[in-house]
């Protein structure tokens, strides 16, 4: 037998409990989807999988339900956070590891990593009594006047700038994912051997070329994996947007309207869930969600390994 | 064949952060096309003598030196010294294989690109005389677009060769190209210093005293940061001024 050898008792009753502890994780992901799965099949029989992925109507009162402008919702707000931070996170990544000298990169290290810790609900109020207010006094008229009168891209600013909607989200968003994308980025980096830097450097090539012509090459694929985890992450977030959505089942092309994610629906909308089949549809909804967020984290550690195996040698 | 002084150091000191005197009143004087060797047990300050001619102990703060380093006559440890400059004039290669993220073709066009030079044209004839050069051709002639990767270790060792050469530069500095690799992946490298040298003029840290006695010229005995001998090749090992030397060619210590 592999486990315990059966030599020593103890030892047994050791290596039973570590693997009791292991597989109870195998366990809660499979209860998991086991509920989710027998909550939503009522609205599963009823609305189909084709269907209920490409409906737009979110209607309780006529029992009609689709999960896209949800999708949608949730797809572009994690899309425009990404979008917006990981220029910053991979500048941070850069900043600290090839450019800060060693007295400030211990602090910022250490402030990425506050950042992390911010309990996300706290994000959330901020950005509805402080950010959401600047968005739609300053920022948001500003972005409205510059792009509102191009063609195509002026379809993304029409529209009143209330500062409760998909652009205030995305900001929140990318500024809590921030922390994770660079903090992997860093680590990415510094995998970069300073020896290969060295003969960059030893041909000639200045500091700026050498980030740019070793180092991100070298460590590309780490960063690309802390994207996607950032990405899972965003695609999950509840809390910090949950108060500056607006929580609008539409499908809409300006950033200055209001919207409903996944998870926003999810936390709104169980409390009112009154008929059977309304809750059954939220469950549906989570599902979705779920499916989502695995494949994206399986992603990430797909390219995460295939980074260690490229340099590990 | 070896011809006038190519680089001169008078009265070296070098400190690493901390204030650690890692160099010592260091003077030699080494001669354009010849292959000079630095020899020492390990800690001696053979690689730290090595990295301060193109000024590589700069991409660390805090590090110091002092006296002088004359390159054709010109201090490179003056303070206007164009460092980008140095180093495409002083090339090095390291202890183990750097080839950069990229094909072939790319790791040896990557100097050459910072150089200015971008024509393909001009790029794929420079390219396959540094890899001749580096008797690397006939082994990638057909694959210049794999990935560096690929090439075995003395492949690759001799691709950053290569590499180093094709920008032109006046003095390759190695820091014991050899010692992570194979005797015949070594003895392809030992080979081509012979036909380098009249080009170019080498400066050789190395860990192993027959390939020191085989290849140079010249060769400088070092142990705690000081020189302790320095002439030619022949004359240290057959007739070491300084018992240290002796003990130390002969295995005594080391």
């Amino acid at each position: 037998m592999a486990i315990g050898s059966g030599k020593n008792p103890l030892d047994l009753v050791f290596s039973s409990l570590t693997a009791i502890a292991s597989f109870s994780v195998i366990f809660f992901i499979l209860g998991i989807l086991y509920v989710l799965i027998s909550e939503s099949l009522p609205a599963i029989e009823r609305f189909g999988v084709i269907k209920f992925l490409t409906s737009t109507d979110w209607d309780p009162v006529k029992e009609s339900f689709g999960a896209l402008t949800n999708i949608y919702g949730t797809i572009l707000t994690t899309f425009l956070s990404l979008l917006i931070a990981i220029p910053v996170a991979v500048g941070i990544a850069i900043f600290v590891t090839e450019i800060a000298p060693d007295f400030l990169k211990g602090p910022i290290g250490i402030a990425i990593e506050l950042l992390a810790a911010i309990p996300s609900i706290i994000y959330g109020m901020w950005g509805l009594f402080t950010l959401s207010p600047i968005m739609s006094s300053h920022i948001e008229p500003l972005l409205k006047r510059i792009f509102g009168p191009i063609p195509l891209v002026g379809l993304l600013f029409q529209g009143t700038p209330m500062g409760i909607d998909i652009l205030t989200a995305s900001v929140i968003l990318s500024i809590m994912i921030i922390p994770f994308t660079a903090s992997i980025s860093r680590d990415s980096f510094n995998l970069t051997p300073s020896v290969v830097k060295e003969s960059a450097y030893a041909i000639g090539a200045t500091k700026w070329e050498v980030i740019k012509n070793i180092v991100i090459p070298y460590s590309k694929l780490g960063v690309f994996g802390g994207i996607v985890l950032s990405l899972g992450r965003a695609l999950g977030e509840t809390m910090a947007i949950a108060f500056v959505l607006g929580n609008n089942h539409r499908i809409t092309t300006s950033l200055f309207d209001a919207a409903a994610t996944i998870t926003v629906t999810l936390a709104n909308e169980f409390a009112e869930a009154d008929k059977d089949i309304y809750l059954s549809a939220l469950f549906y909804l989570a599902m979705v969600l779920f499916i989502m967020s695995f494949v994206t984290l399986a992603l990430a550690k797909y390219f995460l390994l295939k980074a260690e195996r490229k340099y590990s040698r | 064949m070896a011809g006038g002084t190519e680089i001169e150091v008078k009265g070296l000191d070098f400190y690493y952060a901390g204030n650690v005197h890692a160099l010592k009143k260091i003077n030699l004087t080494v001669l354009r096309n010849s292959v000079t060797a630095l020899i020492g047990p390990s800690g001696c300050g053979k690689t730290t003598l090595l990295r301060c001619f193109n000024r590589m102990h700069d991409l660390y703060p805090k590090n110091r030196y002092e006296g002088e380093i004359l390159f054709q006559g010109d201090n490179i440890l003056s303070a206007g010294t164009d460092l980008i400059n140095l180093r495409s004039r002083i090339g090095m290669v390291f202890q183990k294989p750097t080839p950069f993220p990229m094909s072939i073709f790319d790791n040896i066009a990557y100097g050459l690109k910072l150089k200015g030079i971008k024509k393909r044209t001009d790029l794929s004839e420079r390219i396959e005389k540094a890899l001749r050069h580096a008797a690397l051709w006939d082994e990638v002639r057909d694959k210049l677009n794999a990935s560096a990767y690929d090439l075995s270790g003395g492949q690759q060792q001799r691709l950053v060769i290569a590499r180093a050469l094709a920008v032109n530069p006046e003095v390759l500095l190695f820091d014991e190209p050899t010692s992570a690799l194979d005797p015949i992946s070594t003895a392809k490298i030992e080979d081509l210093f012979e036909g380098l040298k009249r080009d170019i003029t080498i400066i050789i840290v190395t860990h192993n005293m027959q390939q020191a006695a085989r290849i140079s010229d010249s060769t400088g005995f070092l142990m705690l940061g000081e020189l302790i001998e320095f002439g030619h090749t022949d004359r240290i090992f057959t007739a070491p001024a300084e018992k240290l030397t002796e003990d130390y060619i002969t295995g005594r210590f080391g």
